[in-house]
């Protein structure tokens, strides 16, 4: 009998994600690609991108559940679930205890509680404004005129951290060019704005269990995880593969329908 | 996709609208009988009582929402000095008359402007923005603006507070006399007040239909449907029409129709409608299989109290009876009183950005809520008319990721 997959597709507001997984719920292949303005395009483009890495054939993908903002944009769906359902059934499938789960991504935050069991109880989200989000990183390395890539180790070089006041992005550009002129090192700068996207998820709710992380902007920059526990005085952990922890909750999900 | 169930008595409420908004345009036009503006729970039954028409400027801001042309006119008032943080009703109104239109022409043919008042009459139960409102158009038009100014973050309504408010009441009758000589009938102020009562019973009726399961209504029908509750309290059309009604649900509730096909979760959403969007949000619950049963909102229009054997003390009491005029004890006591008679399985807080007193998610009131009796919650931001305050995608996300979390539970 041929093997039997099951596909998880999260469709982000920056970039499309895509899990497999087999009957077992191994993670077997993933793939990543920026969603751009054509959110079916870039679902079609990475499933196919992530079934080569398999040598598969759609007929053997038995499901498919999409997520994430252009959940509704993937007609090859199944089933659609949210992105907060799908990072918690991710991540609990690793940790299966009382977790929350803090999931940094490109335009929103999301905070999600769940219980020992594994049912969800309650979950936050940031208001309409990317403080804290990987948009922030970016329009401030934008500004700094640095890499996406090498902010975190540019960041871990800092001996002298400055604090960010605002929690405004634009606000906090104004604030960050008048440190430059003060002759502020980029470095220090870097770390204040790590801090900066911590406290913001912090003060979106009240922290409870063992911190998971998830999402694409602690994949790439592990000194946020560094800084929350730190700040928590809680375990946290990055959890596995933490850009597409969504889409392998979808997978899973697809699995167990 | 599943379609949004349509009440037949939506046709004679059409007509029932119809005829108010003519009532006044023909007494402003014939200047005669007297214009009274009023907060949309403001002393309706006495303005009436005392022979005016009455006008709520409330009922067409929520107008120039729900056609979604409010956001158009926000910023004209933006403009000559009013945040785009304060009520958006106010600034939708505002702005939409600076810049001369209103939704009433275009729905209505004859009628061409909003009703120039000959009193402004207001009451601060529901918050202060009323009244800055209406004394903008009182210095525009040179017109008096008087009110009633009340307690908030009431617990327990006492003697004391119902004195002091049947004490204005009073006042406000002899000065709206001084001022426009029309003079308080008591036999019309009983009659008024027991029409206005019993107004109110229908509508609680109609509303604690949605106790039923399957629901025969929703909250985005109770948002529809109250429109003669507001505006036409202390008529006996208004009365006429609410039995219409309930007798409509009956059947509804006797043949078993549901609202929301599937009825699968509960809901109580807390906070104001967002006007612009109300079907698409009747919608997004209809496809979840969710009925929202009850609200604060339409629940608003309830005034028990009132007793026409005792006008002055039961309306003092009734206006401050009032959800939105209460302390957070007794907000968390009503919303456990509310799941016992709806048992709605979660709450939606709508944090509308221009409403701080309708938005009770901002002091910790939801948590506390979970805290004690174990009610799952989430909060949406939005707002009443301002559509720039509305996360959309957001919203909707967190209303599926909600109903998910219910699911789990069930
Ligand atoms: S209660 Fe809110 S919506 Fe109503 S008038 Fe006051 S501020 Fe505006």
């Amino acid at each position: 009998m041929p093997a039997e997959f099951y596909a998880g597709i999260d469709v982000g507001s920056t970039t499309t994600k895509v899990a497999i997984v087999d009957a077992a719920g191994t993670l077997l292949a993933e793939a990543v690609d920026k969603s751009g303005f054509d959110f079916a395009g870039a679902a079609e483009t990475v499933f196919s991108r992530a079934l080569a890495v398999l040598d598969a054939d759609r007929l053997q993908v038995k499901r498919v559940v999409s997520t994430g903002y252009g959940r509704r944009n993937v007609a090859f769906a199944d089933e659609m679930r949210t992105e907060i359902f799908c990072h918690a059934a991710g991540a609990y499938h690793y940790f299966p205890e009382a977790l929350t789960i803090i999931d940094i991504g490109g335009q929103d935050n999301k905070i999600i509680r769940v219980n020992a069991g594994g049912e969800r109880e309650n979950f936050a989200m940031n208001r309409k404004c990317a403080a804290g989000t990987g948009a922030f990183i970016e329009e401030i390395a934008y500004r700094l005129g640095i890499d996406l890539g090498s902010l975190n180790g540019l960041a871990e070089k800092s001996e002298d951290e400055v604090s960010i006041g605002s929690f405004c992005t634009v606000f906090s550009c104004t604030e960050i060019l008048g440190l430059l002129r003060r002759g502020t090192k980029p470095e220090d700068i870097v770390k204040g704005v790590f801090r900066s996207v911590v406290k913001r998820v912090l003060e979106m709710d009240s922290i409870t269990g063992k911190v998971v992380l998830t999402g694409g902007v602690v994949a790439y920059n592990p000194i946020i995880a560094r800084m929350m526990a730190e700040m928590t005085e809680r375990e946290v952990v990055v959890a596995p593969h933490p850009q597409v922890i969504g889409a392998y909750g979808a997978a899973l999900t697809a699995r167990n329908l | 996709m599943a379609e949004i169930r349509k009440l037949k008595a939506a046709k004679l409420m059409k007509k029932v609208m119809a005829d108010h908004f003519y009532e006044i345009d023909a007494a402003v036009k014939a200047g005669n009988p007297k214009v009274a503006w009023c907060t949309s729970v403001g002393p309706a039954e006495l303005l009436r009582a005392m022979g005016f028409v009455v006008y709520f400027p409330e009922n067409h801001a929520a107008i120039l929402g729900a056609s979604r042309t409010a956001t158009d006119y926000i910023p004209a008032a933006n403009a000559i000095g009013y945040s785009p943080e304060i009520c958006s009703y106010l600034t939708a109104d505002v702005g939409a008359y600076l810049k001369g239109f209103t939704p009433l022409a275009k729905i209505y043919e004859g009628i061409d402007s909003i009703p120039k008042p000959d009193v402004l009459v207001y009451n601060t139960n529901q918050c202060r923005d009323v009244k800055d409102w209406f004394e903008w158009y009182a210095r525009r038009w040179n017109v008096p603006c008087l009110g009633i100014e009340s307690y908030v973050n009431v617990g327990a309504v006492t003697d004391t507070h119902v004195a002091g408010i049947s004490g204005q009441f009073k006042k406000l009758a002899e000065d709206l006399t001084a001022i426009t000589g029309n003079k308080l009938d008591m036999d019309k102020l009983a009659e008024t007040v027991w029409l206005s009562r019993k107004c109110s019973d229908l509508w609680r009726d109609v509303l604690e239909m949605a106790t039923r399961k399957p629901s025969p209504l929703t909250f985005f029908d109770g948002t529809i449907h109250m429109g003669p509750a507001v505006v036409m309290r202390g008529t006996q059309v208004a009365v006429d029409y609410y039995e219409t009604l309930l007798k409509e649900l009956q059947e509804w509730v006797d043949e078993g129709v549901a609202a929301v096909e599937g009825e699968k979760y509960r809901i109580y959403w807390e906070g104001m409608p967002i006007w612009g969007k109300l079907r698409e949000n009747a919608q997004l619950f209809l496809r979840l299989k969710t009925a929202v049963v009850a609200s604060t909102y339409c629940n608003s229009w309830i005034f028990s109290a009132l007793d026409g054997d005792d006008p002055w003390d039961s309306m003092a009491r009734a206006y401050t009876e009032l959800f939105i005029v209460r302390d957070d004890d007794y907000k968390e006591d009503y919303f456990l009183k509310m799941k016992k008679l709806f048992d709605y399985d979660g709450i939606i807080f709508h944090d509308a950005k221009t409403c701080p007193n309708n938005s009770n998610c901002r002091y910790g009131l939801p948590q506390r809520l979970q805290g004690k009796a174990g009610i799952p919650f989430v909060t949406i931001d939005g707002d009443l008319n301002d559509l720039r305050c509305y996360s959309e995608e957001q919203a909707i996300t967190k209303i599926e990721a909600f109903i998910e979390q219910l699911g789990e539970r069930k």
